[in-house]
């Protein structure tokens, strides 16, 4: 198995006539990801095509979901619309919603966050490279890929990553697959000072799935959640946990690209997140190259298999 | 997006919120007419300046302290033409200072007691947060520390908004008196309509104060706003003051690249921020310093790649560059032909590493391999970094 989402998992994309929801699509429909419906206000009646693939476009998500049994969105569109659009989802009472866009206003993401409370529906970013679950095709192709993650990087398998960063993600996932072990799901829940899923919601995930036997956990300067997650991890995973911290040299008060990566206090430090990992039990990857080395330390220490 | 005191005064009065009485000049010709709108007698002069710890600064010129309080309306002109042109260095600006562009005159307020106010986001729960402190003046970290009982916090809903015994805990927090109370309270809702309606990530009073006949007001105010948000506040955007930022990071961002610069004499030419974050950890790692933070974003063009070099190289202190990409979607073959283009159009003579992974990363090496240019490949982050600081140690 794996979490989130499975190959079967059928998929809309909100903003998919733009130019960055297009391409993704194209590239989602060629893994062999199930994307049934596109939802661009206005166009609706209207046709996504690329290759052999026909994908209608509707006027709403309640529409695309009622016509096409997803449960599932891609959210691309621009910034000023993109609460509305995760708002909307949330309305259609889908599962999942996954938010590429970057640059959504923090106001906007905390009425978001609160309209969200006690609702069914499960928010993954903004800011966020998105969502796979690896494939049995060549490539890992088969597989559900949402948003904007390299497909071919990937490979079944049994290792859950969760990161806030994209290009972090990426280099984790290309360490497992050349070590030879894959990934079970990879969750990039984006790099905003408020968000949908935390590092913890996710690794609650990944303990519960059978199919995942290990966990690297990516995280940065800024906010606090990698240190909740770790604390939860020492007293409720058995399972081998391997941690980064991206920022050690990040000066305080600036904002390190991604909105969320600003250090306010003593304690959202790259040394203070490490130092609480250690504390945890969580191995330590001392550079990015060495997260999959780190995982495999972990197993090794506690006997576990991640093959 | 940070803005100077006086302009934060002016939006805080917009809102209703009490500050002392205060006038501006840009020019050393507009001192006098601003003088003249005070009575004689105490008159506050304040550097503008985006940093703070101005009072207790020392300027480039010996001259101490980038706030002071003048005697009268002669003294106030003389510290104004000292402080105006001269540069600041405070424990927040760096050993370089900011150039003083912009003096503040206020009216000197009795001070019967000074306390603590922001508004920011608290990130755990996803909620504004009001935090309030009878120690006011004095580092909030510090209060934190030392005394954490003294700071009052409320949390506040956004589908309700600041209620009204959440505004009373904080009244009662602080212990103000009845008269104080009252206008207390009007102060701290003015102020969360400031916070909310302009999309601030903070607004700091530091101090709020107290005065003799129970007046309530903001002596100090910083507010910084929330990039994002930018698109819909065009009346913020015009505040922006070009000369309070690094002309190479304004460069950047016309050019959509996110940069930051760093003390060191390596620079990282990087997509993806958390990426970027950990080239400059792994330079110090293997005992180098970056230079810079240099995120060129995830579909990043040549004429980016390029524009990223130029800006690199405006940095005198680079001794060798790192470029460090993961082609994920982008075709490292396209990547690694703007990175030859570049380093030819900019004539480079430093070290530099490239170390390309991903999408056709073997025509991406083989471009950089035939191009003729002295460069080093790095196969790992790792093997990459270790290379650049060997070559400009």
């Amino acid at each position: 198995m794996s979490i989130l989402i499975t190959p079967e998992t059928k998929i809309l994309i909100q903003g998919i006539t733009g130019a960055f929801g297009a391409r993704h699509a194209q590239l989602s429909l060629d893994y062999g990801t199930k994307v049934v419906a596109g939802v661009t206000p206005g166009k609706g009646g209207q046709f996504f095509e690329h290759k052999e693939h026909k994908v209608p476009i509707f006027n709403s998500v309640a529409e695309a979901a009622a016509a096409t049994g997803a449960t599932v969105s891609a959210i691309f569109v621009p910034p000023p619309f993109a609460a509305d659009a995760i708002l909307e989802c949330v309305d259609a009472g889908l599962d999942l919603v996954v938010a590429i866009t970057e640059g959504i206003p923090v106001r906007d993401m905390v009425r978001v966050k609160r309209a969200m409370a006690g609702s069914k529906t499960r928010l993954i970013g903004p800011n966020c490279p998105g969502v796979v679950t690896p494939g049995t095709g060549p490539e890992s192709s088969g597989g559900c890929r949402i948003g904007i993650s390299p497909g071919y990087i990937h490979k079944k398998g049994h290792v859950g990553i969760v990161s806030r960063s994209g290009t972090l993600t990426y280099e984790a996932v290309w360490q497992v697959t050349c070590m030879g072990l894959g990934q079970s799901t990879c969750v990039g829940i984006g790099g905003d000072p408020v968000n949908g899923s935390s590092h913890l919601d996710i690794i609650k995930l990944f303990n519960a799935d059978p199919d995942t036997k290990g966990i690297i956990m990516i995280g940065e300067i800024g906010g606090t959640a990698e240190v909740e997650a770790a604390r939860w991890i020492k007293e409720n995973c058995k399972k081998p946990v391997a941690g980064f911290i991206a920022g050690a040299t990040a000066p305080k008060g600036r904002r390190m690209g991604h909105a969320g990566a600003v250090i306010g206090g003593k304690e959202d430090t790259a040394a203070a997140k490490i130092a609480i990992f250690q504390e945890c039990g969580i191995e330590v990857a001392v550079t990015p190259s060495d997260m999959a080395d780190a995982l495999r330390r972990s197993a090794r220490a506690k006997h576990k298999k991640l093959a | 997006m940070n803005i100077h005191e006086f302009q934060a005064k002016t939006l805080l009065e917009k809102y209703g919120v009490a500050v002392p009485k205060g006038v501006a000049a840009r020019s050393a010709a507009d001192f006098e007419p601003a003088l003249a709108q005070f009575p004689e007698g105490l008159v506050v002069v304040k550097s503008q300046i985006h940093a703070g710890g101005r009072g207790k600064g020392t300027f480039t010129d010996g001259f101490q302290g980038g706030v002071k309080i003048a005697k009268s309306k002669a003294e106030a002109l003389d510290y104004a033409q000292k402080m105006f042109g001269n540069t600041l260095v405070t424990a927040q600006t760096g050993p370089a200072g900011r150039k003083v562009q912009t003096i503040y005159f206020t009216q000197a307020s009795g001070i019967k007691k000074e306390y603590y106010l922001a508004i920011l986001l608290d990130r755990a729960s996803s909620r504004p947060v009001i935090v309030a402190s009878t120690e006011g003046g004095v580092e909030i970290e510090k209060v934190a520390r030392e005394t954490p009982e003294k700071i009052v916090k409320v949390f506040i809903d956004p589908a309700i908004g600041l209620a009204d015994y959440q505004v009373r805990q904080l009244l009662f927090g602080l212990r103000f008196n009845p008269v104080e109370q009252k206008n207390a309270a009007k102060l701290i809702r003015n102020l969360y309509n400031v916070f909310w309606d302009t999309d601030a990530s903070m607004v700091e009073i530091n101090p709020l104060i107290t005065t003799p006949d129970d007046q309530v007001q903001a002596l100090d105010a910083k507010i910084s706003f929330d990039d994002n948000a930018l698109f819909r506040h065009p009346e913020i955007v015009a505040l922006r003051d070009l000369n309070e930022e690094d002309p190479k990071e304004t460069e950047a961002s016309k050019h959509n690249l996110n940069y930051i610069a760093l003390d060191g004499n390596i620079a990282c030419l990087v997509n993806g921020a958390g990426l970027a974050m950990s080239t400059m950890d792994i330079i110090k790692y293997f005992g180098g310093n970056p230079a810079n933070f240099l995120d060129v974003g995830g579909g990043a063009t040549k004429e980016q790649v390029v524009a990223a070099f130029k800006i690199i190289l405006t940095d005198p202190k680079v001794k060798g560059i790192f470029v460090n990409i993961f082609g994920g979607i982008m075709d490292c073959n396209v990547i690694a032909a703007g990175i030859v283009d570049a380093v030819k159009e900019v004539g480079l003579q430093l070290p530099l590493v490239v170390r390309l992974e991903g999408n056709n990363v073997v025509a991406g090496k083989q471009t950089l391999a035939a191009s003729g240019l002295k460069l080093v490949s790095g196969d790992s982050m790792a093997d990459a970094a270790k290379k650049i600081v060997k070559l400009v140690a």
